[in-house]
């Protein structure tokens, strides 16, 4: 069968094609971000393919500065001379509405040295090939219980891409990636019972390094777990977020750590905020995009700013926020490499590092949730977090799967919220449970906290 | 013309049952003001195509942004080899060619020039923050934002399907965080209409203002809810989220598909209570959902979803009908040329009853007042949570003091029996839907509703 072109990027050419536009319209400053990606996924339902998919896309983000220092950007996918120009005349004439009291300007580290990241490469494998992987899969998950009937949410990915960031003095960063994902989200019946369902995913570099067996095994596992269920009373309990839920919760409200939201009044934090108490003494969070376990790191931002671990909280105080070069200016310190682009330039975190402050007592020790006498709460992952989350209040409202661990014996949660504030949450922390975990979204063990409001059905 | 039918033949000779082509532009954009200044104006514009083969009930489906010939060839023959399909096949009979065009796009030409331009959007929004900050009491940030999308759209189709459309939507928000010693609270509202490129200079900034301040002064200073199970009023307009995401999805063909809805043996069996007719339709004249045509080129159609409890229908796309054999019903969209269209909603609502909202109110002695719903979702087993945005105690039939913080969380097949009492004020908000192709302009609605009892998350 046909294989899909590779789509690639060609900085120089793009640089000088566009440069070229630049001075025929008379703009001296300018800087892009662009990104190629080719892809290609299936899914199957129930031993047959459901959806196969192709996909080859290009995309820029323009920025120009005009004659009064003020910045206007565009977007498109046509990379063509005559998409660049458009593109130019659009920025340029978004630039008139341009924000004079904050200007983005080159980030200082757009040409600093790159830290190095392992990332090999890997061919894409034939569509055909990833389906027949994928069926294997599906028929290994639905053999694991006879209660799993389906499994309606799956999925398998490859993806090859690059990214550049250009500006009109020189920089020039690129970075290729290839990367690879598997999702399997079994449903399972009992009869008279309600569907349980729950799944598993991982990421690697190549569809060939996946961790195949180890999702399909999560992935039943934890279906399986939920079979059994009960309604649990309403009520305080102390919960145990699993590393993947504490994550989403911390990801949830980064905004606390960015300087964005710090400046735009829609942070718990201030300006003034760094040094203070947020935290159990032992609690330390690090935005950390270079980790190994970090699959599809990016080496540079959307400024051109390399990726660099940065301590946000440590023995429980707000060390640092995350920036972008304006927000770096405007706090007086160097930018961190969590910028997007933008005409107003968005702040993000990259990977989280969660865990116990070196030379800190670490909080309770010995923490064991299966064998605890309880009541527990085990959280084992959070939904609607979109929904639920009110960043800017601190407060939050969200249903969860999850068990009820009561003198060693555990038991599905038939339908729950676990509502609070995060404020409270971090200073209610007991301690970890267990060796930290790498997820997608970051490195964590089990969080153990105290005093959680749990709504249930019973 | 010619090249299409060039590339739909390619791939009817190959063995393909059916081919699809849809190619599009948009022009796109968003400004966003902050306190009193514009912050960010972000034009984009592209281009793309996807091209979608089926063979018996399967289907593959390449997207590109190179419309070149190549490109485009290039896409077909990948979407061809995902099914096995190559020219060495040959084993489908002819295309007949394509019909003659419809073009729903023809009166539209001057849509996106006849919008409004950067610096009116600007000064219209300037306008909302400068009123947010005359009707507000102790507000911390002050945004409002515009968007306007621009589409056109080419469907052609080896069964000789050929239309193009043209569509607009713009939509304005204002949001506002209200902070005052430890109380903060957050408050949006979101207004948006399709093909009006004069609607921006109609919106009433100051109404808008005063409505979003109302509220957030409100709710600045609320208790948590306390949780329980309780019955629950839910306002007209965006209560019709709930409708939406737990029971209307459910009544997508591609949740037939999945094996994941619980009324796919249910059409002409009751699922909800006699007081509830729920219908989806793409035909009213405004309506963020509303169009001229699908993204598989059929005309919309209204859908009788439920009438007086009873299933009547599903919505369904090209791939619902073969995989499930529900009619398709106009119903096949898709956010861009990038995702394959699926069956979605697009106006949803449950129709109005005959009772007025106070009589709702009243009928209550403790339960909950949702006026106004944030996001929520419903999970791969049918269970919902919405989080109430403004809420109210009902207490021996009256509202009394406003509450936040609160959930509702239920399954739909055991509460759409439960929704006993409809109101006769049907209106319509526009929202956004994801799915699985992708986000997508819809509509939700209802009159005010009364649920006998719901979970109701709090603290």
């Amino acid at each position: 069968m046909t294989q899909p072109t590779i789509q690639t990027l060609n900085a120089e050419d793009l640089s000088s094609r566009l440069q070229q536009l630049a001075q025929g319209a008379g703009i001296q400053q300018w800087d892009l971000g662009a990104s190629c990606s080719t892809d290609t996924s299936v899914q199957v339902d129930r031993g047959e393919a459901k959806q196969m998919k192709g996909a080859q896309r290009s995309a820029i983000t323009l920025r120009v500065w005009n004659g009064d220092g003020l910045v206007g950007i565009t977007s498109t996918s046509d990379l063509s001379d005559t998409g660049l120009a458009r593109a130019l005349s659009g920025a340029r004439e978004a630039s008139d509405f341009g924000n004079a009291e904050e200007t983005p300007a080159f980030s200082p580290l757009a040409t600093a040295p790159l830290a190095p990241l392992d990332q090999p490469l890997h061919q894409p494998q034939p569509i055909l090939s990833l389906l027949d992987t994928l069926k294997q899969a599906e028929r290994q998950l639905l053999d694991r219980h006879i209660a799993i009937s389906t499994v309606p949410y799956n999925g398998l990915a490859q993806r090859s891409s690059e990214r550049l960031y250009l500006n009109s003095e020189g920089a020039c960063r690129h970075q290729s990636l290839t990367t690879a994902s598997l999702y399997l989200y079994a449903r399972a019946e009992e009869a008279g019972r309600k569907p349980r369902s729950s799944g598993a995913m991982r990421m690697a570099y190549g569809a060939a390094e996946l961790d195949i067996a180890g999702c399909i095994e999560e992935a039943a596992e934890r279906t399986i777990a939920h079979l059994d269920y009960a309604p649990i009373e309403t009520g305080y309990y102390t919960c145990v977020f699993s590393p993947e839920a504490f994550l989403d919760l911390i990801g949830a409200f980064s905004s606390l750590f960015n300087a964005r939201a710090v400046l735009d009044g829609v942070s718990l934090s201030r300006r003034d905020s760094l040094g203070e108490s947020v935290a159990v003494p032992f609690l330390s969070i690090r935005d950390n995009g270079l980790h190994p376990g970090n699959v599809g790191a990016s080496a540079f931002d959307g400024e051109g700013t390399p990726t660099a671990p940065l301590d946000l909280v440590a023995a429980g105080m707000l060390k640092n926020f995350l920036h972008s070069e304006a927000t770096a200016r405007a706090f007086g310190v160097a930018p961190t490499g969590h910028a997007g682009m933008g005409a107003k330039v968005s702040v993000g975190a990259d990977w989280f590092e969660i865990g116990v402050t070196p030379n800190s007592d670490g909080g309770q020790q010995d923490l064991d949730r299966l064998n605890h006498s309880g009541p527990v709460v085990v959280i084992d992952s959070l939904s609607a977090l979109h929904a639920g989350v009110k960043a800017s209040q601190g407060s939050f409202s969200l249903p969860f799967d999850g068990w009820l661990v009561e003198g060693g014996v555990s038991r599905s949660i038939e339908a729950a919220t676990v509502a609070g504030d995060i404020r409270t949450v971090m200073k209610a922390i007991v301690g970890f449970e267990g060796v930290a975990k790498i997820t997608p979204d970051g490195l964590c063990p089990y969080v153990w906290v105290e005093g959680l409001s749990i709504t249930g059905e019973a | 013309m010619l090249r299409l039918e060039s590339l739909l033949a390619s791939g009817r000779a190959a063995g393909a049952d059916l081919v699809e082509i849809f190619l599009e532009r948009t022009d796109h954009l968003g400004v966003l003001a902050e306190q009193d200044t514009i912050t960010n104006v972000s034009p984009a514009f592209g281009m793309g195509a996807g091209i979608r083969v089926f063979l018996d009930d399967r289907d593959g489906f390449v997207s590109t942004n190179d419309l070149s010939d190549n490109g485009l060839i290039q896409a077909l023959e990948q979407a061809l080899g995902m099914l096995g399909l190559s020219h060495s096949s040959k084993t489908s009979g002819p295309f007949g060619g394509l019909k003659v065009m419809r073009d729903f796009a023809i009166d539209k030409m001057d849509w996106l020039t006849n919008c409004p331009s950067i610096a009116e959007a600007t000064l219209k929004l300037l306008e909302g923050t400068s009123r947010l900050e005359h009707h507000g009491n102790h507000l911390q940030a002050r945004r409002g934002s515009y968007s306007r999308d621009w589409q056109s759209v080419l469907i052609a189709a080896s069964d000789g399907t050929f239309a193009r459309d043209i569509r607009l939507h713009q939509s304005l928000g204002l949001n506002v965080l209200a902070a005052d010693g430890e109380h903060r609270a957050g408050l949006g509202r979101r207004y948006g209409t399709s093909d009006r490129p004069d609607d921006l200079r109609q919106w009433d900034a100051d109404a808008a203002a005063q409505d979003v301040c109302t509220s957030v002064g409100t709710m600045l200073y609320a208790d948590y809810v306390e949780a329980g199970q309780m019955p629950a009023v839910l306002a007209n307009r965006f209560g019709g989220v709930i409708f939406h995401e737990a029971c209307g999805h459910l009544l997508e063909t591609t949740q037939v598909e999945r094996g994941t809805t619980p009324f796919a043996e249910k059409v002409g069996q009751a699922i909800a209570h006699e007081a509830v007719t729920a219908i989806d339709e793409g035909l009213s004249e405004g309506a963020f959902g509303s169009l001229s045509m699908d993204d598989e080129g059929m005309e919309p159609q209204r859908t009788v979803l439920i009438e007086n409890g009873i299933l009547k229908r599903f919505l369904s796309d090209r791939a619902g009908e073969l995989r499930t054999g529900h009619i398709r019903t106009g119903s096949g969209r898709r956010q861009s040329h990038t995702f394959a269209a699926a069956s979605r909603m697009r106006n949803t609502f449950i129709a109005a009853g005959p009772h007025t909202p106070e009589q709702l109110i009243s009928s209550v002695d403790k339960g909950l007042y949702c006026k106004s719903m944030g996001g929520g979702s419903v999970g791969p087993t049918g269970q919902f949570n919405f989080a109430v945005e403004e809420g109210y105690l009902i207490e021996n039939g009256q509202l009394t003091k406003p509450v936040k913080g609160a959930t509702l969380i239920g399954e739909a097949k055991e509460v759409m029996p439960r929704i006993s009492m409809c109101a006769n004020d049907l209106e319509l908000a526009a929202g956004f839907c994801g799915s699985v192709s992708g986000s997508i302009f819809v509509t939700v609605g209802q009159p005010h509703i009364k649920v006998d009892s719901i979970t109701v998350g709090g603290r």
